[in-house]
């Protein structure tokens, strides 16, 4: 046995805990979270089968803990896993599986396969079986502070295109703000309206924040790789950060996984909870608004739809928050099939967007959100999510579709009342 | 009058039902112990929604299929149903089978005076139909999983097993009662040894679900739960 294979197989055991081993208990094979997979919809083909790109965290289950699995791997009736094996299933656990979570919510017995593919990700990527995309990722990050490699040129200039735009001043690290705010390396390179628009709600709704030179890039490849240890480093940076300002909150970004790493994985990474609260950004703008420190004046007349993302809505908790603000500044809100808490993936996320062995796969497997798109034929699609914002604005000139994409938080910007 | 099939009905009842039970209940506590000892870590992230509640909500509520979902795939899901109501129906509503659970969970044969727990049985009609879906149901069941290349290509030898041995003790239990053929005592005999195998199968197969879905879909809720998100 090799050593890397070794240590996949060490990082897929102590994946394995009590939820894991009630699934695999309970699956009887029924097939039906296939039919809420996007890639297998728009394949038809059977490998893409979510339980079945689990086979090999099952495997590992059955021969090691339990009792009938010990005794007939005894008499050899149990094969081990390989090396061959995990990169058979590289594409599966990788390529063909965004983690968006429709499969966890339609298992009638109630199996959440996105949390045992998250899991299996830290085997896979532990053997050496990974993405090169995402290792390239993770090391840029770890050398340079975020995927994209150095950014803090790009952040300072940012910055100052927004005070120029807004006439509002953005003070780095400063202590004792009542927010820190994170971006997504996505809407540093290519979405920095969102500062701008940030710093007009803020100001008008009376908001004190700051982003801070140690820790201000949100997105974590560590989730999307399965390496608890890149994910931990790039949380703690944050965190660290966070509480060197004494900041009451830290603004998660318009970014999915970024969320779910810092908002529901980061205190079990660091192994305690924050001295702040996370809140996505999404959260606060509908806080702002229930508050009454949120106004705008007019609507966009132009039909407008909604793309939920996976992370943010199905995985991450929050649903009802975009479609407040939507019906603030939209005049005519239409939602697509399926919107919501079963919306399907923009194909882009769980770092498939960054995989570039998958770009077919991941064409086809838009199909689905194409026909939704179809049907409701919006003028401006708007999410909450820069990965799924990028991915929508790629996938839709890859299908020749000219549809405008839009942040959220720009738009309630964009109809802001701050007379 | 000597049937010697009377001696393999009283076998079947006897040392082979106390066998096929210490089985199926020591090998259900084993394979329960062996999923809770594996133990999960608290999770650290407050609250924003009941992690418990939910987790509880949806031990329930995932026994309805998601929107939508259905005419992907009406066979697993209609069969499904089918044949879970009718296996309950036939199982617990039967009266022959009431008295015997009765017996069982009393431990009338030892002290009479127990506290009965029968309840009322259903018509003959009732119990007989759903008998009849269920075989139905089953094969249908069993011809999507031959047929459709997703069912197919998930499908293992547990899962043949599974079905050969849940079908037989309604097809043999239907011929024993309505004495279609062969003799009634010895159908009888195989009606109980049949429900014996089941047993004996339970722990180490995927028949487990009946109970750790409990566990699956509670765990699955309060996960979502915790985040404030549907499950």
């Amino acid at each position: 046995m090799s050593a890397t294979l070794e240590r996949g197989l060490n990082a897929l055991r102590e994946q394995i805990d009590a939820p894991v081993a009630s699934f695999f208990s309970s699956c009887v094979s029924c097939g039906l979270c296939a039919e809420a997979c996007i890639f297998y919809r728009e394949t038809e083909d059977p490998k893409y089968t979510p339980i079945h790109k689990l086979d090999l965290l099952r495997r590992l289950w059955k021969k090691e803990y339990t009792l009938f699995g010990r005794v007939a791997s005894m008499f050899g009736l149990m094969p081990g896993i390989t090396d061959a094996d995990l990169k058979e299933w590289e594409e599966l656990v990788y390529d063909s599986c965004t983690m968006c979570g429709r499969c966890s919510m339609v298992c009638p017995v109630g199996n959440d396969l996105t949390m045992m593919i998250r899991k299996m990700r830290e085997g896979m990527s532990a053997s050496g079986h990974a993405p090169v995309e995402l290792v390239g990722a993770a090391g840029r990050h770890a050398d340079y502070g975020s995927p994209m490699g150095e950014l803090h040129p790009a952040l300072h200039a940012q910055i100052k295109h927004a005070e120029k735009d807004t006439g509002i001043p953005i003070e780095m690290d400063k202590a004792g703000a009542d927010y820190m705010v994170l971006l997504s390396a996505q809407e540093i390179a290519e979405y920095p309206d969102v500062l701008a628009a940030m710093s007009r709600i803020f100001k008008k709704a009376g908001i004190t924040w700051t982003i801070s030179n140690d820790g201000f890039e949100a997105t974590n490849v560590g989730i999307q790789l399965g390496n608890r240890d890149v994910a931990r480093a790039l949380v703690t940076k944050v965190v660290e950060a966070a509480e060197k300002l004494g900041v009451k909150g830290v603004i998660s970004p318009e970014c999915g996984h970024a969320y779910q790493a810092l908002r529901w994985e980061g205190p079990n990474l660091i192994g305690r909870p924050y001295d702040f609260e996370v809140i996505h950004i999404i959260e606060l703008l509908d806080r702002l608004r229930a508050e009454g420190k949120l106004k705008t004046k007019g609507k966009d007349m132009g039909k407008l739809t909604f793309h939920d993302p996976c992370q943010i809505n199905r995985r991450g908790g929050i649903n009802q928050e975009p479609r407040n603000l939507m019906n603030m500044v939209a005049g005519n809100f239409v939602e697509t099939d399926d919107a919501g808490t079963m919306n399907w993936c923009c194909s882009g996320g769980g770092g498939v967007g960054a995989n570039e062995r998958a770009e077919d796969l991941r064409f086809k497997a838009f199909n689905r959100k194409k026909r939704q798109f179809e049907k409701v034929n919006p003028d401006k699609i708007v999410t909450m999510c820069a990965y799924c914002h990028h991915t929508l604005e790629e996938q839709l000139e890859e299908h020749n579709m000219e549809i405008e994409v839009a942040g959220l938080t720009e738009l309630v910007a964009e109809y802001l009342d701050d007379e | 009058m000597n049937n010697p099939n009377f001696d393999l009905l009283m076998w079947a009842r006897g040392p082979g039902f106390d066998i096929a039970l210490i089985i199926f209940v020591a090998g259900v506590v084993l394979r329960i112990v062996e999923i809770v000892i594996l133990g999960r870590k608290k999770d650290l992230a407050p609250a924003k929604g009941s992690p418990v509640g939910q987790g509880i909500k949806t031990i329930f509520s995932r026994s309805i299929p998601r929107k939508g979902l259905v005419q992907y795939a009406p066979i697993t899901y209609i069969g499904g149903y089918i044949f879970h109501i009718g296996f309950f129906v036939a199982f617990f509503f039967f009266g022959a089978h009431i008295v015997f659970l009765d017996e069982l969970l009393s431990f009338s044969q030892w002290w009479p005076d127990a506290i009965s727990f029968q309840w009322p049985a259903f018509g003959r009609v009732i119990i007989e139909s759903a008998v009849a879906l269920s075989v139905l149901a089953m094969i249908a069941l069993m011809y999507t999983r031959l047929s459709d290349p997703v069912r197919k290509a998930l499908s293992t030898f547990d899962d043949y097993l599974v079905w050969v041995l849940s079908i037989l003790p309604m097809v043999t239990g239907y011929i024993a009662v309505n004495k279609l053929f062969g003799d009634p005592v010895f159908m009888m005999a195989l009606h109980i040894l049949s429900v014996e195998l089941l047993m004996i199968a339970f722990p180490f197969t995927k028949l487990m679900h009946a109970f750790t879905f409990v566990m699956a879909r509670y765990y699955n809720g309060s996960i979502q739960g915790r985040k404030g998100a549907e499950s």
